[in-house]
């Protein structure tokens, strides 16, 4: 069925096909992984999911840092010299069959003992034996097949990880004894003075009590700490009426049950701490897979090959590199540390840097800039800095990047607690001094009573489930937000600044618009041949985007580096490449361009402009009547009448911005009162990100590279950005709506309670309604909002994976 | 000494005792992956499979 297709990967096999055993086959590295895993009767590989793998790369070379004791210390979670387990975490991992192939390394290489994947965090655990095998051996094979582990500095500084699971701890506990409090206060509820629970009561009551201590001291204790900050700070959170609350409960209930006065609260006092609990439990989304607090080190190499003066290669951990090492970078290594080019060919992908994926060429004796990334073949340079003092890694040593965004930030709960506990309060004190006169016997009951039943917990329910529940909304449409309060800066922004390249432009085509005089048909089929056989990137784009034409054979092909490319067929002359190359008078140098001439005559130039993303125009459109619009480049201002055109007209566009001029402005407009979304994608963007009120990273693929920021954004999903801040503050409305739900429930409950009828039963049936009622009215308006924002069209018109399949896409 | 007071210890202890394997689940980090086992789980049969059939499973594709 698959004719076109690669049966190992998906992709397109294009012209050549490569045959083999019944299958076709895009490049040999797909066969290889096919043959190893048929040789090793693991084709199963392929049953579970059609064409589940990935093109093994080129590595030569890449891992032999892997074999240096230190290194493996760091990068191994046990090691006793025999056996050895490392966790290495590999992007690819996607679907069934990965996890399938990879729990069955054993079967590939009998040094490995076992290996288990964790699927959300898209790591393997492998356990292999340290004296046959080694930490490269496996590295090595697990890239041989297609599942390349990411190896970054980040794993060189943390260890083992200690996972907090005191959460789930808590919940546990809150609900266990939650459960068995209900069985025990069960009979008092209705039979009150019979003999047999006359008998009893004492004993069950205890046993109740018995089982609210770990649910007050160890399960609730995060709210009484969290209302002791806030009201050191003077601030009256939601926690300062919930630990008040929490606190009369316990008290009051213990004091009945000492003096025989009654049965107590400890229904409505564990089924309330447990009800909090699950509420933050569901706020609780994490995204394993993805990191928000990513800084250079998640993008640097942990390990680079240095040449010592007698020309021996060795491989020096990156910190250890000092100025005037000579540093050999291999194919696709990333240049750690400033440096100047000694030889080599070198093309330097900066799109880590700045978002542009376009290579550029360096020759000997230029500059390097560390996060650079090169494209062909070897080179040597030679340290001017060392790792942290290099130019793009000073920017984290800006104090933004040690900032809190949550802590100047009040949310909409805190708002309305700081209201609602002076309200609660005030009644409380109202009630008691009419109650110390009509019947002082009671007054203390009521002044409990009061404190007890007006517990928030439906109010501090409202959020935690409205925005956890559109936390994973928007997972699901590929917008991952790190957290609720996000959501909620997210809807009271009211500036958008864009960085331009790779955010508002597309990485991947460019266009191209030819300016001069028309080449004749034959110019133009050589113009197209000798195109294809550069390599350099913009021959590339430029061969891409000229028609089809014959194929013809070249008499003569020369590449000048750095200048342009020359070639002759029959009679004809082409020349295609810079201004002074070609001999044309140089006009503007702002935007990239290639000029062309034939037999020594100019002919034209063609100028590249950046394309920009689908529906960027209508996004814009959308967006300008609420926000102030701005687009921040680090580039220079050849774009700028292309972007006038296409953008709204009060769009400010500014250029050529260093990454701190970003942090600069931003910073400024704060200081006016604006609230900032910032919209970005590569490291310069990080300092403008992190000062933002919410940084939004914009990326290709959300798995592997995206700054620190505080929600990514698949670049497919650009232009519904508008929905998603729209559903942000229906989020804001539904909430607001609960709250009044909420305080419904509140005011009949208050009704008993001032008037000094509040039995526990009632307090027992209210609290867990009131509740429920607003989980459940929070979840319907949420998923309707989420159905609301998804238009069905755009949704699989946007979809840009390869194959459908259900799995890879399923949970993440 | 009652009847009740030997039943309610009985239900407490066998609560207590599925409170401590949920402690005990946790520990062991069985709650840090909630999606993997689901699918591990449906591995094994297809290995049994392949182990027993001869090679004729890759018609479907």
């Amino acid at each position: 069925m698959e004719q076109n297709h690669c049966f190992h990967c998906g992709d397109d096999c294009n012209s050549s096909v490569i045959r083999y055993d019944d299958k076709a086959f895009c490049c040999n590295g797909c066969k290889t992984v096919y043959e190893i895993f048929s040789e090793n009767d693991l084709t199963c590989y392929y049953d579970l999911q059609a064409s589940p793998g990935a093109v093994p790369k080129e590595i030569e070379g890449k891992y032999d840092f892997l074999s240096q004791a230190n290194i493996i210390e760091k990068l191994t979670e046990f090691n006793d010299g025999k056996t050895q387990v490392a966790n290495l975490y590999i992007p690819h991992i996607h679907c069934s069959s990965c996890i399938w192939i990879l729990e069955n390394l054993n079967k590939l290489n009998p040094n490995i003992t076992t290996s288990q994947v964790n699927f959300g965090k898209k790591s393997v655990r492998v356990t292999y034996n340290a004296e046959k095998g080694s930490l490269k051996e496996t590295v090595l094979l697990l890239s041989s097949i297609g599942y390349e582990p990411y190896i970054s500095l980040d794993d060189f500084k943390t260890g083992q990880q200690k996972v907090n699971r005191s959460l789930i701890y808590k919940v546990g506990i809150a609900g266990f004894a939650f459960g068995n409090v209900m069985f025990l206060s069960f009979p008092e509820y209705f039979e009150v003075g019979e003999f047999w629970l006359e008998q009893y009561k004492v004993f069950f009551r205890w046993l109740m009590f018995a089982f609210s201590l770990p649910v007050v001291f160890y399960a609730g204790a995060d709210y009484f700490t969290s209302a002791y900050k806030g009201l050191r700070a003077n601030l009256l959170n939601i926690d300062v009426p919930i630990a008040l609350g929490i606190a009369v409960l316990f008290l009051r209930s213990t004091v009945e049950i000492i003096f025989d006065l009654g049965s107590g609260f400890f229904d409505s006092l564990t089924g309330l701490v447990f009800f909090l609990l699950l509420g933050r439990f569901f706020q609780q989304k994490t995204y394993n897979f993805l990191s928000f607090e990513r800084d250079y080190k998640s993008y640097f190499p942990i390990a680079v090959t240095i040449i010592s003066s007698e020309g021996i290669e060795t491989p020096i951990q990156v910190y250890d590199i000092k100025k005037g090492d000579r540093l050999l970078i291999r194919n696709e290594e990333l240049i750690p540390v400033d440096g100047i080019l000694i030889n080599g060919r070198a093309k330097i992908d900066y799109s880590f840097v700045t978002g542009e994926s376009e290579t550029l060429s360096k020759v000997s004796g230029d500059k390097l800039f560390a996060g650079g990334k090169q494209t062909s073949g070897v080179l040597e340079m030679e340290a001017i800095k060392s790792v942290e003092q290099s130019y793009l890694t000073q920017l984290w040593s800006n104090d933004v990047f040690s900032k809190n965004k949550e802590d100047g930030f009040t949310t909409l709960t805190n708002k309305i607690s700081k209201r609602f506990t002076f309200a609660v309060l005030s009644i409380a004190v109202i009630a008691t001094t009419y109650w110390l006169f009509v019947d002082a016997s009671k007054a203390m009951n009521v002044f409990t009573a009061v404190l007890i039943i007006a517990c928030p917990c439906a109010i501090a329910l409202a959020a935690p489930f409205t925005f956890g529940n559109l936390l994973r909304i928007f997972g699901k449409l590929k917008f991952y937000v790190k957290n609720a309060s996000v959501i909620e800066q997210l809807a009271a922004i009211d500036t958008i600044i864009f960085d331009k390249t790779g955010t508002i432009t597309s990485n991947k085509h460019s266009s191209a618009t030819y300016d001069g005089v028309t080449l004749n048909a034959s110019e133009e089929i050589l113009l197209k041949n000798t195109l294809r056989g550069s390599n350099h990137p913009l021959s590339r784009t430029l061969y891409d985007i000229l028609d089809e034409n014959n194929i013809i054979t070249l008499n003569h092909f020369e590449e000048h580096l750095g200048k342009g490319i020359e070639a002759t067929h029959n009679l004809d002359r082409i020349k295609i490449g810079s201004a002074s190359f070609v001999g044309a008078a140089n006009s503007s140098i702002l935007n990239t361009q290639v000029h062309i001439s034939t037999n020594d005559s100019y002919k034209g130039k063609y100028t590249f402009y950046n394309s920009y993303r689908k529906g960027l125009a209508k996004l814009f459109n959308q967006l300008k009547k609420q926000y102030d619009l701005v687009i921040l480049s680090g580039d220079n201002e050849g774009e700028l009448e292309n972007l006038k055109k296409l953008l709204p007209s009060k769009t400010k566009l500014i250029f050529n911005q260093k990454p701190d001029d970003k942090l600069e402005y931003i910073k400024f407009h704060q200081t006016e009162g604006a609230k900032v979304l910032m919209v970005g994608d590569g490291l310069n963007d990080a300092g403008a990100l992190a000062q933002s009120d919410v940084g939004i990273a914009l990326s290709e693929n959300v798995n592997v590279f995206s700054p620190a920021c505080d929600a990514i954004l698949d670049a497919s999903k650009f232009n519904q950005l508008h929905q998603f801040i729209k559903a942000s503050k229906s989020a804001i409305r539904i909430v607001k709506w609960s709250f009044i739900l909420s305080l419904f429930y509140n005011s009949i409950g208050l009704y008993f309670a001032v008037t000094g009828q509040l039995a526990p039963v009632i307090a027992a049936i209210l609290m867990p309604l009131s509740s429920i009622s607003i989980v459940v009215f929070t979840t319907i308006a949420t998923n309707n909002i989420g159905a609301l924002r998804t238009p069905k069209k755009n949704a699989a018109k946007f979809q840009h994976q390869k194959r459908p399949n259900a799995l890879r896409q399923a949970k993440v | 000494m009652s009847v009740i007071y030997i039943l309610l210890s009985i239900s407490i202890i066998v609560a207590v005792v599925f409170f401590i394997a949920f402690i005990m689940a946790v520990r062991s980090g069985q709650y840090d992956d909630s999606y993997t086992p689901s699918v591990r789980m449906l591995f094994d049969d297809e290995l049994v499979k392949e182990d027993s059939k001869t090679k004729t499973d890759n018609s479907k594709d």
